[in-house]
């Protein structure tokens, strides 16, 4: 053996250092995932199988029997004309909204991507809405449309819009109501698909706009043809995300409308809520509350393998 | 075909003179190469010529127009970026074909010019790809190809070999050459690498402190710099200069050689040199060493070609001289070319 090994031999084992098994790789690891592990079960698994569960059972408040009925809850459900009218509401609720989330949102991106004085007040003002707490701001939101309070009404009367005698009932009239909860989501989701899009755009290399220019484009083209094709992948998480997540809330409809007028507001959420909350039918609501669950899940497998498809870099 | 020129143009980025009062004019179907080193202002005024910045004062003019105040698109120019600008959502066809549709040309005569200046740049065969499936060469004649297409009065090119490698530019700078001699439009090229501008301009613009420092051809601008920076800054390794109460001494390295060398012809300049260092290029020998005698004490570098095997070892005392022809004498105060004088 030459010396040259013989010193390689010696440092081949190094003491090993004190700190026991949070050092270790294979124990520090799962560790650390644990407690989200934990959470995603406890708050999110075991109410989903619950709700799986009841959806086949004919569970209901006050009851301590249970029985296995198969897709009988389903079936009845389907039938109804409060059910029917809840889905129908629940796809306008949720696409109208989110047209007017990723329109309004990219307009804004835009906006926001350019440096102009005070731009800092308008972001400020922009996440305000994101920040305050869901059920306060739309608190907030139930005075602005209030029929004797309305400061909307005001308003409209001060401009010589409407006289005193034709206020407008905003929450009580059936497409007034459809209309005032719409605005007041999307006024709720558009600060995060406004930051989200603002990402995407500020990730398109500044000379591929300078190019854009060089080559002619004007204002149209270079939005259609470059910018918005070039965003198109963040623009479908961000309508993947905003979609979900308006097919399945209820905050903004259960404070504002609870529903009504006629049931002209009631979305899937809310009639789940009030039925199996509420009105004590456990079975029943576990049952509408997972009736868009295989729908939703095919849209966002549809939306993300487009998101992929699409993927230009 | 036009003439670009830049009336004391200036840009203002804050306080900072990113470009400071240039006048520039190109000439008729000439290769004008803008080189300097990175900050001095020479692809501010590139962008400027384009329309995509706006001179703080001045104007540009193109064919004659007065152009400060028109976009890009109504400048009759087309530009390749550095990093090449390619769309990459679309193929390389509608890349190329992107600004014709952008003048709303019909649909056949498009296709007819993209597959033209496709073929042109040898790149038919990849009209069907995407700027992600291309090699950096392919990406680099695509972003040719599409400024090429629109026939334009004057392209501007803002460094487009730096994103290849060392081998593929040597070629890519060929092409170009030929290229431009092909379509004879006028041409502005931005870069900093020195020889690129001196292998491809008719003349170079060297820039500095976002002022045009000379105006010249390669020759020109090598042979005779117009001050210390163009001097310091052109040649590899840079001229030699030494500065003296009340003049700048200017040599190339490679006419700064062991007296020996010279024999008996023309008049010499001797300087004694302590060499310090060696350096084994190959093709050259570099010799850098600290001079004695009159100049005592500059730092100096010779460059011998390999044919010319005087022994010189590190450390020892060499008598080195230059031609009194190839002197050059520059101002100490301004930096300015002087008239030579006897020494």
């Amino acid at each position: 053996m030459t010396t040259l090994e013989r010193g390689l031999e010696t440092r081949q084992a190094p003491p090993r250092p004190a700190g026991g098994f949070l050092d270790r790789p294979e124990w520090l690891g799962p560790l650390m995932i644990g407690p989200a592990v934990l959470f995603i079960v406890l708050v999110v698994g075991i109410p989903f199988l619950l709700a799986l569960f009841y959806s086949v059972s004919d569970i209901s408040m006050g009851d301590r029997t249970m029985r296995f009925v198969g897709l009988r809850n389903f079936i009845a459900i389907w039938g109804t004309t409060n059910f029917q009218t809840a889905i129908w509401n629940t796809f306008v609720f949720a696409i109208v909204s989110q047209i007017l989330v990723i329109v309004l949102g990219t307009a804004l991106a835009l906006a926001l991507l350019r440096d102009f004085r005070g731009k800092w007040l308008i972001r400020f003002l922009l996440l305000l809405p994101w920040v305050a707490p869901i059920s306060l701001g739309t608190i907030g939101w139930l005075w602005i449309f209030d029929s004797t309070y309305s400061v909307l009404n005001w308003t409209l009367e001060t401009l010589r819009f409407i006289s005193p005698n034709d206020w407008y009932m905003w929450l009580g009239i059936p497409h007034l109501a459809m209309g005032s909860v719409i605005a007041v989501h999307v006024w709720r989701i558009l600060p995060l698909a406004t930051v989200i899009l603002l990402a995407g755009l500020s990730s398109i290399p500044h000379d591929i706009h300078d190019a854009a220019r060089v080559d002619g484009a004007g204002y149209w083209r270079h939005l259609f043809e470059i910018t918005v094709p070039l965003i198109r992948p963040i623009m479908l998480v961000a309508g993947l995300f905003g979609l979900v997540f308006a097919f399945t809330d209820m905050i903004v409809i259960f404070v504002l409308t609870r529903g009504g007028p006629y049931d002209t507001t009631q979305v899937l959420a809310t009639l789940a809520f009030f039925t199996g909350i509420q009105g004590g039918d456990i079975a029943e609501g576990a049952a509408i509350a997972l009736f868009l669950f295989p729908m939703l899940l095919a849209v966002a497998i549809g939306f993300l393998r487009v998101a992929r498809r699409t993927e230009v870099v | 075909m036009a003439i670009v020129e830049t009336q004391d143009v200036i840009k203002l980025f804050g306080d900072v003179k990113a470009v400071d009062g240039v006048s520039l004019a190109t000439r008729e179907s000439e290769f004008l190469v803008m080189l300097g080193p990175s900050g001095c202002g020479k692809t501010t005024l590139l962008r400027m010529i384009a329309g995509l910045e706006q001179p703080s004062s001045g104007d540009i003019v193109i064919g004659g127009q007065v152009v400060t105040a028109l976009p890009p698109r109504a400048r009759k120019i087309a530009m390749v970026f550095q990093s090449y600008a390619l769309y990459p959502h679309m193929t390389v066809a509608k890349n190329i074909a992107f600004p014709l549709k952008a003048q709303g040309m019909a649909r056949d005569e498009r296709q007819k010019r993209v597959e033209r200046s496709a073929s042109m740049l040898g790149i038919g065969h990849l009209l069907h790809r995407k700027p992600r499936e291309l090699s950096g060469g392919e990406r680099q004649r695509v972003a040719l190809a599409r400024a090429l297409v629109r026939e334009p009065a004057v392209f501007l090119l803002d460094e487009p070999l730096s994103n290849l490698d060392a081998k593929l530019r040597t070629s890519a700078r060929d092409e170009l050459q030929q290229f431009q001699r092909q379509v004879a439009t006028t041409t502005i090229y931005v870069t900093h690498d020195q020889v690129e501008a001196m292998g491809l301009g008719h003349r170079i613009a060297v820039m500095s402190g976002g002022k045009v420092r000379q105006l010249g051809t390669p020759q020109e601008v090598y042979h005779d710099p117009a001050d210390t920076f163009v001097a310091a800054f052109l040649g590899s390794p840079p001229m030699n200069l030494i500065e003296t109460p009340g003049y700048i001494l200017g040599f190339r390295p490679e006419n700064f050689l062991p007296k020996e060398v010279f024999g008996a012809n023309g008049p010499l300049l001797s300087i004694p040199c302590r060499v310090t260092r060696l350096e084994y290029l190959g093709s050259d020998r570099l010799v850098y060493g600290t001079t004695e005698g009159k100049f005592e004490g500059h730092r100096v570098i010779s460059k011998l070609p390999s044919n010319i095997s005087a022994p010189i070892q590190t450390g020892e005392r060499h008598e080195f001289a230059t031609p009194e022809g190839d002197l050059k004498f520059f101002d100490p105060r301004t930096g300015l070319k002087a008239a030579p004088r006897a020494l």
